[in-house]
């Protein structure tokens, strides 16, 4: 059964400059206990994405259009009171820099305590006892002292863990991991993954696992989605996605991948710049940079295909044909 | 942390000498004490003697070393008008200035903050409007014409309380306090809101700028992310970051409360240090004058000093280093 269900899902920014579309019509869906990895450079609307999903879009951003069903409830039109009942309660999310996610000025334990009593109306004792388990589940060594700690008294990683702590600790349905790993160095990074990943299976915990590092999404991801300029260009499995690339774009990315191409072969990068989100070319937004394209996708922007059932792309001139050859 | 203090009191030392200079040759420019202090129908004789008994034909710079000299003694002279030491008589003054302004200080934070703070709330709509645009009222409305129309509407209109005076005190340590007697407690009200006034603005306003602030901040969409009420984040998680630098402020404001008292207690005949000064002025008591003023003084570098020491404690960040250093 799909804990969520994205659909359509518009979120735009008014600014003075402009409307800029940052999610443009997304589409997704997750089931219980999958893992999908939403990948994509800079700027083209991963965290928007992740936000619009708890409604916690800052101003003068909004979703304008689309569902976002959970559970078969749209979330775009529930009311604010029903909504805070649910984040951090069957919807938990990881910010992507855990430097400034804790509050500076208030200790680990309160912001843990509050984070279980907002939803569970359970003693301070009880709700200690369940913020020291999540912090033990997470590897830091002896919880029940370190929550007396304020958050610069952690590293990063450890902050990190920290909120991703108090993420799990109210069992949520599902958990939106924004980059949680991407200002960590490396071998933290893969330790925080593995453990995530174990904490996933052992729940049930649906996942969405945004980064821009394809190959952070290979070890981890059931499903992949490929975003660019506020759209999913490619959705599938990520053994299918990373071996045969659809769109122009997800190969450009897996060029970018350090090992992933031939022994010494340079590192391509994908040619130009990410779009301005405010003034997108009329056609496929990709087209400037793409080596594949051609009149009509500087003026008709692609729809989606199916080409699988799991299987969708973005584009007039998909590399990879229903039987697979680029 | 250490070094640091030390440093922070040789600085403190030598504001204090130089505002010893400036206060006794401000004051000497100022009128000619004898003049009050003698009938103008003296014979020459009797001017000479009380000049030489206050010491006044002495020239100015040895005046000015005895001066320094006493005063480090802890003797600032003798009221020409009570014949008491003006240091004494201060510091009787003093007492119901420093509790009218200890309840201002509470008063404009009581009011300052929830104003601020859910003016920064709704920043853009009419409520944030609105309470800023009272708070330029606060700015700029007088004291004495605050304190005028606070006493026709809750004295003389509503006679809901006292207007003048000071009512029932009680003994503490010796000092005389109204503030923790209820009769006392119904005289300062008045004064201590007109005294507030001014503060209550600066402190929205301060409130309300840190609540902005601290609202774009991640640890907020954090904590919303954790599903955290609206009350618990603006006055849990905004308060008490914004809570160090306006402690701050007040704390330092907190000097010039006391002279601004000086107006309030004026209007609101309140026998306080400043009501003294106002007096002592009218009748050229040059020593109350320099007293007052090097009280005053001495109040703002200890609060200066007291305020740094706070704030290190308060913000555990500052606590850390400085523990270090
Ligand atoms: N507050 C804002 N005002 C205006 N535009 C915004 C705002 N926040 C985001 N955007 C726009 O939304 C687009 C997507 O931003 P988003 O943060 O989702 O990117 P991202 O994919 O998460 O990138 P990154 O990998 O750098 O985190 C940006 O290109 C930006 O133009
Ligand atoms: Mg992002």
């Amino acid at each position: 059964m799909s804990v969520l269900e994205v659909r359509n899902l518009q979120t735009h920014f008014f600014t003075d400059a402009g409307v800029v579309k940052a999610v443009d019509g997304v589409d997704f869906a997750l089931n219980e206990g999958e893992v999908l990895g939403l990948v994509g450079e800079s700027g083209s609307g991963k965290s928007v994405t992740g936000f619009s999903i708890l409604r916690l879009v800052d101003p003068p951003g909004r979703v304008v259009g689309g569902q976002i069903l959970f559970r078969g409830q749209d979330l775009a039109q529930l009311p604010a009171s029903e909504m805070r009942r649910l984040r951090g309660n069957k919807i938990a999310m990881i910010f992507q820099d855990p430097m400034m996610t804790l509050n500076p000025v208030l200790r680990i334990d309160t912001q843990m305590i509050e984070a279980v009593r907002a939803h569970d109306k359970v003693s301070a004792k009880a709700a200690r006892d369940r913020a020291i388990s999540a912090l033990s589940k997470v590897g830091i060594p002896s919880p029940a002292e370190r929550l007396d700690a304020y958050p610069h008294q952690f590293s990063g990683g450890m902050r990190q863990r920290v909120a991703i702590a108090i993420a799990l600790l109210n069992g949520p349905d599902l958990i939106v991991a924004d980059e949680p790993t991407t200002a960590l160095d490396v071998t933290i990074q893969s330790q925080i993954l593995a453990e995530v990943q174990d904490l996933a299976r052992d729940t049930g915990t649906a996942l969405i696992w945004i980064t821009h590092d394809l190959a952070v999404v290979a070890g981890l991801a059931d499903r992949v989605a490929v975003m660019y300029a506020g759209r999913i260009v490619e959705t599938g499995q990520t053994d299918d996605v990373l071996t045969t690339p659809g769109h122009p774009y997800s190969v450009g990315l897996l060029g970018s991948i350090p090992g992933h191409g031939q022994r010494g072969e340079r590192l391509t990068q994908i040619p130009g710049m990410a779009p301005n989100m405010a003034h997108l070319p009329p056609g496929c937004a990709f087209a400037p940079r793409c080596f594949n394209a051609d009149e009509r996708c500087r003026t008709d922007a692609p729809g989606i295909e199916d080409m699988e059932r799991v299987r969708q792309l973005r584009c007039h001139h998909p590399l990879t044909k229903a039987g697979g050859t680029p | 942390m250490l070094v640091y203090l030390l440093r922070r009191i040789a600085q403190s030392i030598f504001v204090a000498l130089a505002m010893m200079v400036i206060v006794f040759f401000g004051i000497y420019m100022i009128g000619n004490p004898v003049d009050i202090l003698i009938s103008p129908d003296a014979t020459p004789r009797e001017i000479e003697e009380t000049m030489a008994r206050f010491g006044f034909d002495q020239p100015i710079y040895i005046q000015f070393l005895t001066f320094v000299g006493n005063a480090l003694q802890g003797d600032l002279g003798r009221s020409f008008v009570h014949g008491e030491s003006a240091v004494t008589l201060i510091l009787h003054y003093m007492p119901a200035t420093l509790e009218l302004a200890a309840l201002g200080l509470i008063f404009s934070v009581l009011i300052g903050i929830p104003l601020g703070v859910y003016a920064g709330y709704k920043a853009d709509r009419w409520q944030g409007r609105a309470i800023m645009t009272g708070s330029i009222f606060g700015f700029s409305l007088p004291n004495f014409w605050v304190g005028m129309l606070l006493i026709l509407i809750f004295a003389v209109e509503l006679r809901w309380l006292p207007s003048t005076g000071r009512g029932d005190t009680v003994d503490v340590f010796g000092i005389r306090l109204s503030i923790f007697s209820e009769n006392g407690l119904q005289y300062m009200i008045l004064p201590a809101l007109t005294l507030a006034l001014y503060k209550a603005s600066l402190v929205t306003r301060l409130a309300r700028a840190g609540t902005q602030e601290a609202l774009v901040q991640d640890y907020v969409k954090f904590a919303r992310a954790k599903g955290v009420s609206e009350t618990r984040i603006l006055f849990v998680h905004v308060l008490k970051n914004i809570m160090i630098p306006i402690l701050t402020v007040l704390g330092l404001e907190l000097g010039s409360m006391i002279a601004f008292a000086v107006v309030t207690e004026t209007v609101f005949a309140w026998p306080g240090m400043g009501k003294l000064l106002i007096d002592s002025i009218l009748t050229l008591d040059r020593p109350v004058i320099v007293a007052y003023l090097m009280m005053t003084v001495l109040i703002f570098i200890v609060i200066n000093l007291v305020v740094d020491i706070v704030y290190t404690i308060l913000d555990p960040r500052v606590r850390v280093t400085g523990g270090a250093g």
